[in-house]
């Protein structure tokens, strides 16, 4: 994307910053400004990220042998298992590629001086911190064990009957009171305020992803908030929308969960799709392949997405016809997402390809979510979903597309970007070291878990007859390195961030051609006083 | 060299370690068993058309699936080595083929109706009782399973998993019950399922049988069991605490025992609250039975 910009700004900038940055409290706790709320989100994620994990550690502690006691109680486990879920999502991935990327890189890569509405963004960002806290009262008390998916009875007051479930739920209110508020805000920032020149069809990826994923959100929030209003009802004011000895059904619920809880998983994957694809090409040196095959294959995505949400309900009683119906539409996935794979494979046919350590998160990207989406393939088979539903080979293929796929998008993201964001250079060794052990690590976790989902290891099971004890050590010892890997990212943002060495413009050279490479690493405070205009 | 040799033995040994710990798999008193197996890598053995219907569908799902994550790890190794920066340092400035795009688009929805085919067919087939023999009402409680014979005399037993301490030699870990639910081999038994409280699997791989028990809800489904043994199987829905303690074992017997077993089983049983169960069940909205 060629782009001339007429900012004249880049003298100044030393100046400027210091005539209008605001002081610390102003900055950071009232922001209005695209790129500090960005900062914050992906600080926000770092550490809802560090939490989430650290329950794997334990959950893979106590499953490392059969019979062990770690954790103490049943109870206990469910509690880590709903946590380690809803924190990964709502408080780590999401908060990283949407609000994180989304706020930083939106305006910068549209021309945009900042985003729509910027109280919005501010009040969007300051949703989640108590959101964070309330979950974290569910897991302390140790009354939130229903699992992520949250399904009644087992999380009414008959048997979840602490404050701790409702705190749980008021979390997810207030999560996705930030996400709607947030997705309106890209909506409004991406239709109205790209710079001249600059038509739909000339949009970066990432851009496009970001915008199909805000229209995700704003189409399948409202339901999920819809369903928990009428669980927290069920529970605390006498309703019965789920209780069937008052006229409800539960699993009306599990049709409400879903009709949001699918198309959130394309909301976690969307962004780094955006993201990688941009990698490749700078790396590729060369344009993307079918760059409206892709646009349009990220928009089928997203409409197809909201139309396949009960393969998550084959066992739940419904309709043998319905279930054939919505197989035959989740197999569908799976050609949007095969364009997708294959145009970045030609992306990089002919290229120039130089493996700095974003591109390596983008080539162990492509594997991986490769193999998490061949696994969905085998999941959205009903009859085959008989055998493997809610075992362990479904977690393999959910942490496949989404705690590889979209974690290693979100650290290619990070890799990518951490020049431009911070102005300062990423130390290449550490980032490579990073890299590998992530990788060897996650490999080693999820795969040997596929063999125990065929084997029939039911999910949510803080301990397992000893014939699973084999994989399951394996497992442990994965997610160990894995641990271990993420030390390793939190050294290397302290190397970054206290390194003297700068970063220029644009490090990556003529492969990097959107926008924001046009702006001064770290971008000034506030950007694009003059327009660029798009030839 | 030596370290690392060293370390690699000393892997292996942690790897093997949890193998030599596995209890030995007797062999169940008059038959097979279907249970999973240390270090086991695909699906437990079919021991009935069902599971082999299944496994035969995984199995041609698998070699597609292998073939083609192989085709695109084979493509990014090929475009790695080609096109690195110093084999080939002026990239080409091709994003465009239009014949390309439709080949990638059009090979997998070949690929994928040629999965669909039997994949529908599949669910149908094991979406219906065949003329069922007798029927099994299965009834989950927070924790543990309750059996239901109404067509031997309307008798139920209660099935609870065995503790640790009470295991006998050879006895598998959270998979024993003390009392099995008693099947006639070679017949098709029609299972109905419902929930006395939370949301509850009932779930046995070997004979390829899974359905959630959902209070208020019957759910029909079926199985066959080929030989004479023992097919145990565990809850998989999360349902509270012991979620990991209800563990499932159908034994299959030959139809004589099972009358017998029956007779004996209607006199010592008490009438339990499946009735109740299931009259509730059949004032909501009911799937399965219904058609």
């Amino acid at each position: 994307m060629a782009a001339t910009t007429h900012d004249n700004a880049h003298g100044h900038d030393d100046h400027h910053d210091h005539d209008h940055k605001p002081g610390f409290v102003a900055r950071w706790l009232f922001s209005t400004n695209h790129k500090d709320i960005g900062t914050l989100y992906l600080i926000f994620a770092v550490i809802g990220g560090v939490v989430g994990g650290a329950l794997s550690m334990i959950m893979r502690a106590q499953l490392q042998f059969p019979n062990s006691h770690i954790v103490t109680s049943g109870q206990e486990w469910n509690t880590i298992v709903t946590s380690h879920g809803l924190l990964m999502i709502f408080f780590s991935v999401m908060p990283a590629l949407i609000g994180g990327f989304g706020n930083w890189f939106i305006p910068l890569m549209i021309g945009a001086p900042d985003m729509a509405f910027p109280r919005l963004n501010n009040i969007s960002f300051w949703l989640l911190p108590p959101a964070f806290v309330l979950i974290c009262i569910g897991l302390v008390m140790g009354e939130s064990g229903s699992g992520w998916t949250l399904y009644p009875p087992l999380s009414n007051s008959t048997y979840e009957s602490g404050m701790g479930m409702d705190c749980t739920l008021f979390a997810l209110h207030l999560a996705g009171a930030s996400s709607l508020l947030g997705s309106m805000n890209f909506i409004t920032t991406i239709f109205n305020m790209r710079a001249p020149g600059m038509t739909l069809h000339k949009m970066p990826l990432f851009i496009w992803a970001e915008l199909v994923t805000a229209f995700l959100l704003v189409l399948s929030v409202p339901v999920l908030a819809g369903a928990i209003t009428m669980l927290i009802c069920d529970r605390n004011f006498g309703t019965a929308f789920f209780d069937p000895t008052g006229g409800g059904d539960p699993v009306l619920f599990q049709h409400l969960f879903w009709f949001f809880g699918h198309p959130e998983v394309y909301i976690m994957i969307l962004p780094g799709f955006g993201i990688v694809s941009h990698v490749i090409s700078t790396f590729s040196r060369k344009p993307i392949f079918g760059y409206l095959g892709m646009v349009y294959a990220m928009v089928g995505i997203g409409v197809v997405g909201f139309v396949v949400w009960a393969h998550h309900m084959y066992l739940s009683g419904i309709d043998i016809d319905t279930r054939a119906y919505f197989m035959g539409a989740t197999m569908v996935i799976a050609v949007p997402t095969g364009i997708k794979i294959f145009s970045w494979i030609a992306t990089m046919w002919g290229g120039s390809i130089s493996f700095e350590t974003p591109m390596l998160w983008a080539v162990g990207f492509l594997f991986v979510f490769t193999l998490g989406g061949v696994t969905g393939v085998v999941c959205a088979n009903a009859g085959i979903d008989y055998m493997i539903h809610n075992t362990y080979y479904v977690i393999a293929h959910f942490h496949y597309v989404l705690s590889l796929g979209a974690v290693f998008s979100i650290f290619c993201g990070i890799y990518y970007w951490f020049g431009k964001m911070s102005g300062r250079q990423y130390p290449e060794f550490w980032g490579r070291v990073h890299f590998w052990m992530t990788f060897v690590g996650v490999n080693l976790t999820f795969f040997p878990q596929h063999f125990l989902g065929l084997s029939g290891m039911p999910r949510r099971y803080p301990d397992y007859p000893n014939a699973f004890a084999g994989w399951n050590y394996v497992s442990s010892i994965g997610a160990y390195i894995s641990g271990v890997a993420m030390l390793v990212f939190l050294y290397v943002c302290y190397r970054t961030l206290t390194s003297k060495e700068k970063v220029a413009d644009n490090p990556w050279g003529e492969g990097a051609t959107t926008l924001e490479w046009t702006q001064t690493s770290p971008p000034a405070f506030h950007t694009y006083l003059e327009l660029p205009r798009i030839k | 060299m030596r370290v690392l040799r060293r370390l690699i033995a000393a892997l292996t040994f942690m790897m093997m370690a949890p193998w030599l710990m596995g209890g030995a798999f007797a062999q169940a008193p008059g038959g097979v068993i279907g249970a999973p197996k240390p270090w086991e890598m695909g699906p437990q053995p079919a021991y009935s058309a069902l599971k082999r219907q299944i496994i035969d569908l995984h199995d041609l799902v698998l070699v597609i699936i292998t073939v083609i994550t192989i085709f695109v790890a084979a493509l990014l190794v090929w475009v790695m080595y080609r096109y690195s920066a110093h084999r080939n340092p002026n990239p080409s400035r091709t994003s465009h083929h239009t014949m390309l795009e439709i080949a990638w688009t059009v090979v997998p929805v070949l690929i994928l109706v040629v999965m669909a085919i039997p994949s529908f067919r599949l669910i149908y087939f094991l979406d219906r009782t065949p003329n069922p023999d007798l029927t099994v009402k299965v009834i989950a409680h927070q924790w543990y399973w309750e059996y239901n014979y109404p067509d031997n005399g309307d008798f139920a037993i209660e099935s609870r998993y065995v503790r640790d301490e009470d295991l006998k030699p050879g006895q598998l870990r959270l998979l024993e019950v003390d009392n099995q639910m008693i099947v006639p081999v070679g017949k098709s038994v029609r299972i109905l399922t419902s929930s006395a409280d939370v949301i509850h699997s009932f779930f046995v791989p070997a004979l390829g049988v899974q359905r959630y028990a959902i209070p208020g809800r019957t759910i029909e489904m079926w199985l066959t069991a080929d030989k004479p043994g023992v097919y145990y199987g565990q809850c998989n829905q999360i349902c509270g605490q012991d979620h990991s303690r209800m563990p499932i074992a159908v034994r299959a017997v030959p139809e004589a025992e099972f009358k017998a077993w029956a007779e004996k089983a209607k006199k010592s049983a008490s009438v339990t609250e499946s009735a109740r169960v299931f009259a509730a069940a059949e004032t909501t909205a009911t799937t399965g039975i219904q058609r």
